[in-house]
């Protein structure tokens, strides 16, 4: 398939890397883990470069692990799609690790730190390798093996902090179970009606018969589930608000993109002809009230970290609005928007909770009320949460625009005017409650306060995160033609 | 990569590049942070006299850059971008200075700065801006750029006003978004083009398109204060002196209106909106917005909300003009976008004055200050009879191009709104010139700031009010200069008429 057949080995790399990585912390002395996990992340990062790089010409890559031939090995899939979002993974995860470095370092009487540190950098790689697993999967059965490994190493990131954390990770593991639970059995009734648990392969195997409906409905449900869409996002709030603030940034950026870059690619190539037009706007619905639910709830949270979780499940629902538009005349523009805006959230609410645990670690306290006097002491974070803010409302110039902008002309073009009206809408929400917390970071303090000593890797790769928010809405020929690159032909040839 | 193709991306740049170094320097590097300022406000100016040399000899300067498939960033110099941002890139070095002033000794003046460098970074965006996406872009970075100096103070007050301000704009931005997104799913692609780029596309549907205006011109309405999207302006009244001038004169309110003429000539086109007959609405928007106005001018005691209610009645000049359509009449709208400009800035620069050197805020506190403050309420005064119209100030000529307009338009009634406005701008400016000259002035002022030697304040506050008097002037008595904005606008309305 490809021109210069050494480049798809290099598929590999970013599962293996972080994985070995992983493997080595656990024997490692405990200084040496942060460099050691630095040292995974940025070689997945580089494989992945590397592979986008020779994209375009080779064209999208399938992969057979030791050369297995079907039932018995484990295909990946290296396209846009996958490698968009590994790159984007590898990209957060590099930045959140310098970070969480810094978070972890001993600092006695800094609160919430963790007791348990030298657990946390082998769980770390591995929910690294799992979510590039999860994006390069290219079968449905070793989807959900790394599905599980991401569900239980992030239960396990979460339970790190203790406290309430323990009931939030232990309901994120029961969550995760029956997700799991509901998709296996999906999984295996596919396998039953096709033979096949390759994604290219099922697709022409599956005609339409109630056990293939029964099959998507409970694949579907299970990764929905574990999306966090509502209304099952009851789950998410408590275990991202009470998580460290990099386990938060990782959880809330990247681990419910995994099972949504999965819906998507699942809808899209593996039973495209079974997404009915109703279902497709089932899915909208539901996204549209998770826009309007997580907005409004997001305006109501006292707590800085708990109104940045509820924005996940808004933004959550953006990402599902895409699904009515992605058929018919426009659905390539839909599908280089819902990318985009999966990229734009990534990094913006990564940039957001990264921030979040800034003032928390500062101020030992991240109530809302709480804020004034932030910007004189904290200038660099506030300035993060602006422009990571910015992004998530949609605004203009960040790659959040970009996503929204093209959703919405695709919307107003299939004249869907509620698909229209709930994109601006939900734009105004997270207006509404972003400017909250800047106006109250604006304000005075009480007490006179003096700029704040930090580590600088804190500060600075929360803003390096926000900052790449921004500069991907101003430079998007690159994503834009990595994106389309192995777009699933349902999408492609629906191009006008 | 050349001059023409790099000339109007470093105009924008000359001010964001400093704007950002701006944030990041210390509280107490008073005189780097002064340095990077008149350096971007010099390079600015310098900049754009080269182009507009360049474009007054039919030289074309133009950036473009890759945005999305078949979408482009454009920033274009033509005759009407160049009206607007000279317009603004000359008040910004003007306003700079006197911030430079103002904010003496004040605290977080990093934060203010280099908001203060984006927003203007933002307006000469939005003025250049060669397809409406572009425009869209920098228009939503203003209003982001501007709250952060609404609510520059900290007080209650100030974040009440930029909550009022945030609420009115963003909803405006997505009435703008729309109407935005709705042309390009209508026709892809939406340049500016004189005489209108619509008109390229022969048989679109009525409706969309009558659908699109409105939500395009409400959108823009917002920021242009047309009644009744007006009610954030007078709150943000609370903001610093120089924060005023940058709404009322230089950027927020200009790019409104600004807005509303791309749209109505570079979008539909003159053949266009007159065939759609969108023109009446908005006319008789732009009448009440300007009666309106000037009757609530006249009721405020404080002098900030009175130039702040005289801006919403100003500013709908320029929508008159364009809507009266008309060759004449777009003359005298498109040279108000500098008049306006110009005289209101002088006017807030003298109110500013007023409240830092004397502590004067109210209309009835006036008494005497001529005496005191001669350079500044002689400022004040020559920018009140511009407002009114009087000869020999630049508001005579815009006064006098929109009447001449309204009559070959057929529009008497416009006359009329135009006589009307003039006696309520004339009753609620001249009590003040009057009252400012011949009363006597009061045992002590409520605060009184003079340094030591020299000026009636110090030279940073009262050298640019002088200077855009004197504009003002200029503007009036030699309106038939090349470089003068009625050159301008005569050459603008030519290429928009197809003349």
């Amino acid at each position: 398939m490809t021109a210069d057949p050494t480049v798809a080995h290099w598929i590999v790399g970013p599962i293996l890397l972080p994985l070995l990585a992983a493997a080595l912390a656990f024997a490692a002395p405990p200084r040496a883990r942060p460099w050691l996990a630095a040292a995974g992340v940025l070689g997945a990062l580089l494989t992945a470069a590397l592979l986008a790089a020779h994209l375009p010409a080779a064209g999208p890559l399938h992969y057979r692990v030791g050369g297995w031939p079907s039932p018995l090995g484990v295909l990946l899939v290296a396209d846009g799609l996958s490698l968009t979002l590994v790159l984007t993974t590898t990209a957060i995860v590099a930045a959140a690790t310098s970070y969480a470095a810094a978070y972890l370092h001993p600092a006695p009487d800094a609160p919430g730190h963790p007791s348990a540190a030298p657990h946390f950098w082998p769980l770390w790689l591995f929910v690294c390798a799992a979510l590039n697993a999860v994006f390069l999967a290219g079968d449905l059965f070793n989807a959900y093996v790394t599905l599980e490994l991401l569900g239980l190493a992030s239960v396990g990131l979460i339970a790190l902090s203790g406290g309430p954390a323990l009931g939030a990770g232990m309901r994120y593991l029961l969550v995760t179970l029956v997700g799991s639970m509901a998709y296996l059995m999906g999984v295996a009734l596919l396998y039953a009606a096709t033979g096949s648990l390759d994604l290219p392969a099922i697709a022409p195997a599956l005609a339409a018969s109630p056990q293939a409906s029964l099959a998507v409905a409970l694949v579907t449900a299970g990764l929905l589930l574990k999306t966090a869409l509502f209304p099952l996002h009851f789950w998410l709030p408590p275990a991202h608000a009470s998580a460290l603030g990099p386990v938060s940034a990782v959880l809330s950026a990247l681990v419910v993109k995994a099972t949504f870059v999965l819906t998507l690619r699942l809808w899209h190539q593996a039973f495209p002809d079974l997404a009915l037009p109703a279902a497709r706007d089932l899915l909208g619905a539901l996204g549209a009230l998770a826009v309007l639910w997580g907005g409004l709830q997001a305006l109501r949270q006292q707590r800085l970290k708990a109104l940045v979780a509820y924005s996940t499940v808004a933004q959550v629902g953006y990402l599902f609005l895409a699904f009515p538009l992605l058929h018919g005349p426009g659905a390539a523009d839909a599908w280089r928007g819902v990318v985009y805006l999966a990229l734009a959230h990534a990094f913006a609410k990564s940039a957001l909770f990264l921030a979040a645990g800034v003032i928390l670690r500062v101020t030992g306290d991240d109530t809302v009320a709480a804020l004034p006097g932030a910007a004189k002491r904290l200038p660099l974070t506030v300035f993060t949460i602006g422009l990571a803010g910015v992004s998530l409302m949609g605004l203009p110039p960040t790659s959040g625009f970009i996503g929204k902008w093209l959703l919405l002309t695709t919307a107003i073009a299939a004249e869907r005017w509620w698909i229209a009206a709930v994109l601006v809408a939900g734009g105004l929400l997270t207006a509404a409650y972003m400017f909250r917390v800047l106006a109250k970071a604006l304000l005075p303090a009480a007490a006179a306060v003096t700029r704040e000593r930090l580590p600088p890797a804190l500060g600075w790769s929360a803003f390096a995160l926000a900052l790449a928010g921004v500069a991907l809405g101003l430079a998007t020929s690159a994503p834009l033609g990595l994106i389309d690159i192995g777009a699933p032909p349902a999408v492609a040839e629906a191009a006008p | 990569m050349n001059a023409r193709f790099l000339l109007p991306l470093l105009v924008v740049l000359s001010s964001l590049v400093p704007g950002l170094v701006i944030f990041a320097l210390r509280e107490q590097a008073v005189r780097t942070r002064r340095l990077l300022n008149m350096a971007g406000a010099t390079l600015k100016v310098a900049l754009i006299a080269v182009m507009l040399y360049g474009v007054y000899h039919d030289a074309s300067y133009e950036t473009r850059l890759p945005l999305l498939p078949g979408l482009d960033l454009v920033l274009h110099a033509t005759p009407l971008a160049m009206l607007f941002v000279t317009l603004s890139a000359v008040l910004w070095f003007l306003t700079t200075v006197y911030a430079i002033g103002y904010l003496e000794g004040s605290p977080n003046r990093s934060r203010f700065f280099g908001f203060f460098s984006l927003c203007v970074s933002a307006t000469t965006g939005i003025a250049m801006a060669g397809n409406l996406l572009t425009f869209v872009v920098f228009y939503e970075l203003l209003t982001l750029a501007t709250w952060p100096l609404v609510v520059h103070n900290g007080t209650p007050e100030a974040l009440r006003a930029g909550r009022t301000y945030l609420a009115y704009t963003l909803v405006g931005g997505v009435l703008l978004l729309l109407g935005a997104a709705w042309l390009h799913a209508l026709v892809g692609t939406v340049p500016f083009i004189e005489g209108g780029s619509l008109s390229a596309h022969p048989d679109l549907p009525r409706g969309p398109l009558i659908a699109a205006f409105a939500l395009l011109v409400l959108g823009l309405g917002v920021k242009a204060s047309l009644v009744p999207l007006h009610g954030w302006l007078p709150l943000a009244m609370v903001a610093p002196a120089p924060v005023s001038a940058l709404l009322h004169a230089v950027a927020v309110v200009k790019a409104g209106a600004f807005g509303i003429v791309r749209v109505c000539y570079d979008v539909y086109g003159v053949r266009l909106t007159s065939e759609l007959g969108v023109l009446a609405p908005l006319a008789l928007l732009a009448a009440v917005t300007i009666l309106y106005g000037s009757v609530r001018a006249l009721q405020q005691t404080s002098l900030k909300r009175r130039l702040a209610y005289s801006t919403v009645s100003q500013v709908s000049y320029i929508a008159l003009g364009v809507a009266v359509l008309g060759p004449i009449a777009t003359i005298g709208g498109l040279v108000h976008i500098v008049h306006q400009g110009v005289m209101k800035i002088t006017l807030f620069f003298c109110a500013g004055n007023l409240a830092e050197t004397l502590g004067v805020h109210r209309v009835d506190a006036l008494d005497g200050v001529g005496r005191r403050m001669p350079l500044t309420m002689a400022a004040f005064t020559v920018g009140a009879l511009g407002m009114i119209g009087v000869p020999p100030t630049a508001g005579f000529i815009s006064k006098w191009y929109l009447g001449v307009g309204a009559l070959e338009g057929q529009a008497g009634w416009a006359v009329a709104v135009l006589v009307v406005s003039t006696l309520l701008n004339a009753a609620y400016f001249l009590p003040l010139v009057y009252a400012a000259w011949f009363r006597p002035p009061p045992e002590s002022w409520p605060k009184d700031r003079r340094p030591r030697r020299g000026l009636e304040a110090p030279w940073l506050l009262v050298g640019p009010p002088v200077v855009t008097a004197l504009i003002v002037l200029f503007m009036g008595l030699f309106a038939s200069l090349p470089v003068s904005p009625l050159t301008w606008g005569r050459l603008i309305a030519a290429r928009e008429f197809g003349w």
